[in-house]
């Protein structure tokens, strides 16, 4: 059965490496990013084929100025912050979560939303603030969470959101003339809530072949090739290679959590500016637990970084070793830009796993 | 009043403090170099030249699947020791202890270092004791210093390794550094797998009768194999290929780290060695390990190179090559 | 953007709880977005989440482009 599936992965490989048409396809999700990293499909593509990293990192995503209020808040007394590991490392203009820590801020790492709410009920006596970062993947998760802490009275709870959306994103990343993508792996996570839908409108709107993929090495080599496929036949439909998990309507009890608890609003993306309706703020009814609200955070400017390409980087326009930057002043040991924080950030992944020979 | 808890007056150098060392200390560790009872140990040292290492243990929790902060501190000196080559002897020990401590932990922490120590065949000779205010330390942290003898014809310095000597692990990785992760609060995950914490002593003993083949021994401790690997490959100015396939990692550890968007291959262990060994005797050596149980499931896992210099790459499963970089930063559980 | 691993419900317990087992080790999700799944089924987790139930009949049935692949070949 292993050898099986070697023998599977070669032949697919095969084929990739057989290919002779010109052609740049688009991971728009971070994980994917890692994984082609980490398993060096990149280095194995003919180089007529070109797999760029799209803006499907949360952590890559989030604005600086957005990072420095959150800074501001854990400033404040009383204020206990939980978020993802991810998170930690994300520099704002001057500081990072890390950095407050060790300076004496509350700040903890947890592994599911829910813990923040425990967290919340154990310490009545402090403001327990949940920095929600990612995509339609994690904010159902997220969502859950405030309406457990509403049912609950867990009044010391509250949500700072970054959450975002990914196919509104899409959408700017296909109506830039600039912006050179012949077909999209997209990102099976979360189309598992989606469902195909917000995808088949930008296939037939762009004409543009999507393919929701998976996350295993397998995963993405059949999710190239088919592809390849629909370049080949001159077709521009989504196709669900990630058929075990990915269903067509989508997950819609997540669906319907995402709609009752948040409703869209703009949202700042590193890189590609302000985008109205790309984020999620909480609904009027659980406004109370919007930290930005109960705290009285304030937006804070982003300022742009001096050399920094991430916005050219996240948009598939020039690859991390294109950057002035890349390797030289920023690493992921002392990043400049958000890509390079991330694990899942296209310049640490070139960083991190691509031997030198681009 | 009985006392049951760690006291500032126990540090105070007065009668707690011999009270203390009398009831935990003594009784535990009792040896011919601790008798004297003088202000340090004297020694008897078989001829050879002498290794010395030293490190500190802090550790939450201080108790933890397959092992505790006692046997850390024991187990962590003396495999420094063996991976440079030398034959463990003896042990100092020092503590700065929190108040408050439960004396029933001290008590265990004491006993469980005498039961290492002998099982890794030390002594332990001198040590010392402070209490410092509640919130000055996290509990208790240990330092462990330790000397050894080195064989004749052991060499184990990284400039030894050669262009094709493969390169061993003495068994799957990571299982101490998720041993620990899963016992953190907020992690709330519960898993079988214990922490690898034990004296590699015998190991360096089969690997003596190899000379010069064996080229270069290192723990892979915090940072992981990974790391290691790193540090060695630039220490050697040498490059280090090895094959992802190859490295042994147990389901149930690969299986967490997958969950909590960890790699194994930085999780720290406290049981294993790496080894850069003549490709000529490879084979036999791994047979050799195999037959310890704290050795089992050693494996080649890749070799060294003249090129590129100090550089780690990692064959993945579909024969691509990619770098396996050094740990930045702290090895956080991620969601992305 | 977001890890996510197989697991195996080994017994839904209150309030949308349910024990999983992930390659051997066990931990407690939460199954409020996955409220029909069943003993035994295998679902995705993502942050202390199942976001899906995954089929474990096309699970098994890998090499999906096998078959139209050799045809391809041919």
């Amino acid at each position: 059965m292993k050898n099986d599936h070697k023998s599977y992965m070669q032949q697919l490989l095969q084929e990739i490496q057989a290919e002779t048409m010109e052609a740049s396809l688009m991971e728009v999700c971070g994980t994917h990013t890692m994984a082609i990293a980490r398993s060096g499909i990149r280095s194995l593509v003919p180089p007529n084929l070109k797999l760029l990293s799209g803006p499907g990192c949360p952590v890559c995503v989030t604005a600086q100025g957005d990072i420095d209020g959150v800074i501001e808040l854990v400033r404040e007394p009383g204020i206990t912050l939980l978020t993802f590991g991810d998170m930690m490392r994300v520099p704002g203009t001057e500081s990072s979560l890390q950095e407050e820590r060790s300076k004496g801020a509350d700040i903890r790492v947890v592994y599911s939303p829910l813990d923040a709410l425990t967290a919340a009920k154990s310490m009545p006596d402090r403001e327990v603030v949940f920095l929600g970062i990612g995509f339609e993947t994690t904010a159902p998760a997220v969502a859950i969470t405030v309406e457990e802490a509403m049912e609950n009275g867990i009044h010391n709870f509250s949500l700072f959101s970054l959450h975002k959306l990914v196919p509104p994103a899409l959408e700017i990343i296909f109506s830039d003339p600039n912006i050179n993508v012949d077909g999209l792996i997209c990102p099976g996570h979360v189309a598992a809530v989606t469902g195909v839908e917000p995808y088949r409108l930008l296939a037939e709107k762009y004409g543009k072949p999507c393919v929701i993929t998976g996350f295993e090495a397998m995963d993405i080599l059949e999710g190239v090739v088919m592809l390849l496929r629909q370049l080949h036949q001159d077709k521009a439909t989504v196709e669900i290679q990630y058929r075990r998990v990915v269903k067509k309507e989508g997950n819609l009890v997540a669906q319907a959590t995402l709609k009752r608890v948040f409703q869209a609003t703009e949202a700042r993306w590193r890189g590609l500016s302000s985008i109205p309706g790309t984020g999620l703020k909480l609904r009027p009814a659980y406004e109370e637990m919007d930290a930005r609200k109960k705290f009285g955070v304030r937006e804070i400017e982003d300022v742009p970084i001096k050399g920094c390409a991430c916005g050219e980087v996240l948009t598939g326009k020039i690859t991390p070793h294109d950057c002035a930057l890349f390797g030289k002043g920023c690493t992921p040991l002392r990043p400049i830009g958000p890509c390079m924080v991330s694990q899942e950030g296209a310049c640490a992944a070139y960083y991190r796993y691509t031997p030198l020979r681009d | 009043m009985k006392v049951d808890r760690v006291l500032m007056a126990h540090g105070s150098g007065g009668l707690m403090s011999q009270e203390l060392i009398e009831s935990v200390f003594k009784k535990s560790w009792d040896n011919p170099y601790l008798e004297p009872m003088l202000d340090g140990a004297l020694l008897d040292l078989p001829p050879g030249r002498v290794a010395m290492s030293t490190d500190s243990f802090v550790i939450t929790p201080l108790f933890f699947p397959g092992g505790d902060i006692g046997k850390l501190a024991i187990c962590g000196t003396v495999n420094d020791l063996v991976a440079c080559g030398a034959r463990p002897l003896y042990l100092s020990t020092a503590f700065i202890i929190e108040e408050g401590l439960p004396l029933s932990d001290l008590k265990k922490i004491v006993e469980s270092m005498a039961k290492t120590a002998k099982e890794a065949g030390v002594n332990l000779v001198t040590g010392d004791t402070k209490v410092v205010e509640k919130g000055s330390a996290d509990g208790i942290f240990i330092n462990t210093t330790g000397i050894g003898i080195m064989p004749e014809g052991i060499d184990y310095r990284p400039s030894r390794i050669q262009a094709g000597d493969q390169i061993i692990v003495t068994g799957p990785v990571g299982d101490h550094g998720l041993a620990i992760l899963a016992q953190r609060e907020g992690l709330r995950f519960a898993t079988p797998t214990m922490s690898d914490c034990a004296p590699l002593v015998r190991i360096g003993k089969v690997l003596e009768k190899y000379g010069g083949a064996v080229r270069c021994m290192r723990d892979p401790t915090r940072g992981g194999l990974a790391t290691v690997l790193n540090e060695l490959a630039q220490q050697a100015r040498m490059g280090v290929l090895v094959q992802e396939h190859r490295i042994p990692v147990s389901r149930t550890v690969q299986g967490a780290c997958d969950m909590l968007g960890l790699d194994s291959l930085y999780m720290a262990n406290e049981g294993k060695m790496v080894l850069f060994v003549a490709r000529e005797q490879a084979l036999e050596i791994i047979a050799d390990l195999n037959n310890l149980p704290e050795a089992e499931g050693s494996a080649i896992i890749g070799e060294a190179r003249n090129e590129p210099s100090g550089m780690v790459l990692m064959e993945t499963e579909l024969g691509a090559q990619r770098i396996l970089g050094m740990l930045e930063g702290e090895h956080l559980p991620r969601i992305c | 953007m977001c890890l996510g691993v197989p697991g195996k419900i080994l017994q839904i317990m209150e309030h949308g709880v349910a024990r999983v087992d992930v390659d051997g080790n066990q931990t407690d999700i939460s199954i409020k977005l996955t409220p029909e799944v069943e003993l035994g089924q295998f679902v995705l987790i993502h942050a202390g989440f199942a976001m899906e139930i995954i089929d474990q009949e096309v699970a098994e049935e890998t090499m999906y482009l096998l078959k139209e692949l050799l045809q391809y070949e041919e």
